[in-house]
């Protein structure tokens, strides 16, 4: 095989003007992706982005990629569609908390049910940006907007929970200021082989600023935040020195160095469901930190390899009719002369 | 003794199956149809159920009916009022009793006339016990029930599968009434039940039992010959309109070499579609069901995006629900095809009942300007090309197209002329290629067709980004100019003028100017050229034209409509086809409408086309 050139982040860039407001968390995710893509893509012209509608979902504009900006809520299924036609392609799936979880909430968890081949990136921002301010189904109870002056009355969902909850095979969360973390799960997710859910906390500077500041403020974030990786203890804290210890089944927060040992600190098993189960229940607060990380990771056969199987299984069937004219002369017939 | 038979040769009979949703009267007229058919008959076939899988037994909710016409003259209608009832018991009896012509004949399952039956039918007394029902018609009480029980004696299978087999006793009477062969029905019942020989047996003998029975019984003395009929010269075989729809689409395939990706939700009347799409993997045919009708016709589009034809099937209700995405394909001028059998609405409606009352959801229910072609098979061997076309015209164009069939043609039969796909239009596939890259423009069109460039994920140098904003013109890119916006709808809505110049000359049956023209769209096709046959036949000067294109319509139509003094339009519906009608040609055409659930019946379009000659 010749050697393709070598992709670079401006090979990524469209010539579209990024129309995010200023300050937005999502310029740091299309440039986190434009630079990791050259890494992992070397056929630009297999890589689509499909989105539905929201601020997030502006996003296939600016990669020089092909992209489908579809309906509100609806991008799974285009997704799914192009992915049954031509299994050979790496899609890439741009939502939000709205998009992805309200309007879209039915076909996001049957996507990941099926377990189709592609990436999901859900921008969680907490709010709905585009329709400018009103709360979203991951907004806080109470969450007073436009819509809701006395406070929200919804109770919120747990995206990875969630997704998880659909038989995800693949449930990553990460956060929009953490590049290289950002890098990382961009990277697994295309590694992986099935819906790979990638959740991407995301500041609306404008609706709602600050909605992930315990995770991103220098003085507390190393308290606040766990990042998980296959096949090491979970420690975190200012001195490292904190981690997740299970108590039977419940799992604690402890101080390694008298009573416990780092040999008593859970170790992260991406295949256990029940880890992944019980790091999804964590969000940042006093009693836990937010897993950041793959949370839960195996492998499982994808829609479209199943169908690519059921396809050629059916081909070999040579009993019965061999065509559409077969097919038309099936049956009984008789002549008229 | 023997008994003397007597033959009647008569030109046409319209027998009507009724019985109880579990008694399998579908099963008694397919076959009916399929021996008809074989023995060269012209016929059409008209099912009709409850929505109900199963409904109590025995009551007035749960009756099902197959009505088949058929003919040794062309036909075009399933018949209105049948010849012949069968009843298989008493509440099949009340439903349909009101039906059967004067003087008719009635042949009913006598032992489900049980008290508890007639109870839950609602009779206080038994009309078979009484004169109610002799007076009136050629009866005959067949104790149909103790018949197969009799025949199926020495056989070991439970009581209740030989009870079962009173449809095929049914069955046996009517064969030897009309003098049809029994070898088709068994040779099909020997590949439906292969590993079932019991089963098998007692089917085979309840069929002879019936046929036995009118072979010896003394009240028939009557045996009616309905001889082939004259069709044109060729290979025939028996057709509805689920069949025909999806051989359409695998035609398509096959000529154009393209992929088709089915995606769809299951909904009444569409499902079977699905179900008959579903087996032609070997074909190349991908079928998806999708978790709703949204992201059926969504995962069609995806498809289509990715270089497959995305197909998808509903009815009113769920194509209410694929709106959204018919825009989206609008905007992005991908190919598409919609097929909506139509049914009774709105809401649920009546599932399981038919009605032409989406032909404004068709044409104009979507936000803002958004033209779809819209075609309409009118016989349900008819919608082989109506499918087909619809996938040419989707990819020739760059458009969603909707193909508007409905319940009485998808689940309708008659003999049908098998094509030769050689025949048919040729349907080129011209995908943007790696070479075309430098003068790339995703909205860069065809003069003549105006159809943009079907370019494809995968295809190298030719990344670009589409979606539902509006397009600058040629370049594709998202732009809210006001002038710009202008154009592209005027492009937009031209490209689907255009394809009037694909509509061949609309052939007028009957008097080419006159009183009145009948103009039926879809399935008011047979009905209307029913309803026209007998006018003529009275020195009536009537015209029928049969629309299949409702948008756009046919370019030599406002021609035609001006060559008669009125223009009639039946349809099943409130007069949707007529106000586009008065509305493009500022035609005052009268309308004849009905909403029962059924199709129209030829009787009523001649008897209002009389009085409108007297009017």
């Amino acid at each position: 095989m010749a050697d393709k050139p070598v992709l670079k982040k401006k090979d990524f860039e469209s010539d579209q003007a990024v129309r995010w407001c200023p300050g937005c968390g999502d310029y740091a995710i299309l440039a986190q992706t434009q630079k990791v893509f050259p890494e992992i893509i070397t056929d630009k012209e297999k890589v689509v982005f499909v989105s539905g509608i929201g601020c997030s979902s502006r996003f296939p504009y600016y990669m020089n990629t092909y992209g489908f900006h579809t309906i509100h809520g609806r991008a799974p299924t285009v997704a799914s569609g192009l992915k049954i036609a031509n299994p050979d392609l790496s899609v890439w799936l741009v939502t939000g908390d709205g998009d992805g979880f309200s309007i879209g909430g039915n076909h996001m968890i049957h996507l990941l049910r099926r377990n189709i081949n592609l990436n999901v990136m859900l921008f969680n921002n907490r709010i709905y940006g585009l329709t400018k301010g009103q709360y979203s189904p991951t907004s806080e109870q109470g969450k007073v907007t436009y819509s809701t002056p006395m406070g929200s009355l919804d109770y919120p969902f747990n995206p990875t929970k969630l997704a998880l909850g659909a038989k995800g095979a693949f449930v990553a969360k990460t956060i929009d200021r953490d590049l290289k973390h950002l890098q990382s799960m961009i990277k697994r997710a295309n590694d992986h082989r099935g819906t790979s859910f990638i959740e991407i906390y995301q500041n609306c500077n404008i609706f709602n600023d600050g909605a992930f500041s315990e995770l991103t403020d220098k003085d507390i974030k190393s308290d606040r935040v766990v990042k998980v990786e296959h096949g090491e203890p979970m420690i975190f804290g200012a001195e490292n020195n904190k981690g997740i210890y299970l108590d039977g089944t419940t799992p604690k927060v402890v101080t390694v160095g008298e009573e416990f040992s780092i040999d008593d600190i859970l170790v992260h098993d991406e295949t256990d469901a029940f880890i992944g189960d019980m790091l999804s229940n964590f969000t940042a607060s006093d009693t836990f930190p937010e897993p950041l990380g793959v949370l839960y990771c195996v492998e499982r056969p994808t829609y479209d390899d199943l169908m690519v199987d059921q396809m050629n299984e059916a081909n070999k069937n040579t009993k019965g009719p061999k065509s559409v004219n077969d097919l038309l002369n099936a049956g009984d017939t008789w002549e008229v002369k | 003794m023997t008994k003397s038979v007597s033959n009647k040769t008569i030109d046409n009979v319209t027998i009507r199956f009724a019985g109880d949703s579990g008694d399998g009267m579908q099963l008694s007229g397919g076959r009916f149809t399929q021996t008809s058919a074989v023995v060269g008959n012209d016929l059409s076939t008209l099912p009709d159920f409850p929505a109900e899988i199963r409904a109590p037994a025995g009551s007035l909710a749960g009756v099902s009916s197959y009505q088949i016409h058929f003919s040794s003259q062309e036909i075009h209608t399933p018949g209105e009022r049948p010849d012949v009832l069968v009843a298989m018991n008493p509440a099949a009896l009340k439903v349909h009793l009101k039906d059967l012509i004067p003087g008719g004949t009635l042949i009913v399952n006598k032992n489900a006339f049980t008290k508890k039956n007639l109870s839950l039918a609602g009779y206080d007394s038994d009309p078979t016990e009484d004169d109610s029902l002799v007076d009136y018609y050629a009866t005959h009480f067949i104790e149909m029930g103790k018949l197969v029980t009799l025949a199926c004696e020495d056989i070991d299978i439970p009581s209740k599968m030989v009870d079962r087999t009173k449809n095929l006793c049914a069955l046996g009477v009517l064969f030897w009434m009309y003098d049809r062969p029994l070898e088709p029905t068994i040779d099909w019942l020997n590949q439906k039940f292969k590993s079932k020989p019991d089963i098998i047996e007692a089917n085979v003998r309840a069929l002879n039992a019936g046929y036995n029975y009118g072979d010896t019984a003394e009240i028939f003395t009557t045996k009616y010959i309905v001889e082939k009929a004259k069709l044109p010269a060729g290979k025939y075989r028996n057709m509805n309109g689920t069949l025909a729809s999806c051989l359409g689409i695998l035609t398509a395939a096959e000529k154009s070499n393209l992929d088709i990706t089915f995606a769809g939700y299951p909904i009444t009347p569409a499902s079977n579609i699905l179900h008959t799409l579903s087996n032609w993997k070997k074909f190349g045919i991908k079928t998806y069901q999708a978790e709703d009708e949204i992201a059926g016709i969504g995962a069609a589009l995806g498809a289509s995006y990715g270089g497959s034809l995305g197909i998808t099937a509903s009815s009113g209700p769920g194509i209410a629900l694929k709106t959204e995405f018919m825009g989206l394909a609008i905007m992005t001028e991908l190919p598409l095809v919609i097929i909506n059998v139509q049914r009774g609405g709105p809401s649920t409606g009546l599932p399981t009942k038919t009605e032409q009352s989406d032909l404004f959801q068709a044409v104009y229910g979507r936000n803002g300007e958004a033209p779809i072609p819209v075609l309409a098979p009118t016989t349900p061997g008819d919608c082989y090309h109506a499918a087909y076309e619809a996938c040419r015209i989707a990819v020739k164009y760059m458009t969603p197209v909707m193909v508007l069939s409905d319940g009485y043609l998808v689940n309708g039969s008659e003999p049908w002329l098998i094509p030769n796909p050689d025949d048919l239009q040729s349907f080129n596939v011209d995908f943007a290629k790696e070479e075309d890259a430098e003068d790339f423009l995703p909205y860069k069109r065809n003069p003549e067709t105006l159809a943009r460039s079907w370019a494809i994920p995968g295809t190298k140098g030719l990344e670009h980004r589409i979606g539902g904003l509006e397009k600058q013109d040629i370049t594709g890119n998202v732009n809210y100019d006001s002038d710009n916006h202008q154009k592209m709808v005027e492009i937009r809505d031209q490209k689907v003028a255009n394809i009037a110049n694909e509509i061949p000359p609309t052939e007028i049956f009957g008097e080419s100017k006159g009183d009145v023209l009948i103009l039926s769209w879809g399935s008011g096709h047979g009905a209307s050229r029913a309803a026209t046959e007998s006018l003529l036949s009275e020195n009536i000067k009537v015209g029928h034209a049969s629309i299949k294109w409702i948008s756009p319509l046919p370019g030599d139509l406002g021609t035609i409509l001006k060559n008669y003094k009125k223009v009639l339009i039946p349809e099943v519906n409130t007069g949707q086809f007529r106000q586009i009608i008065r509305a493009e040609y500022l035609v005052d055409a009268i309308g004849l409408n009905e909403v029962q659930g059924k199709p129209l019946g030829a009787s009523k379009i001649v008897e209002k086309v009389k009085d409108l000659m007297d009017g």
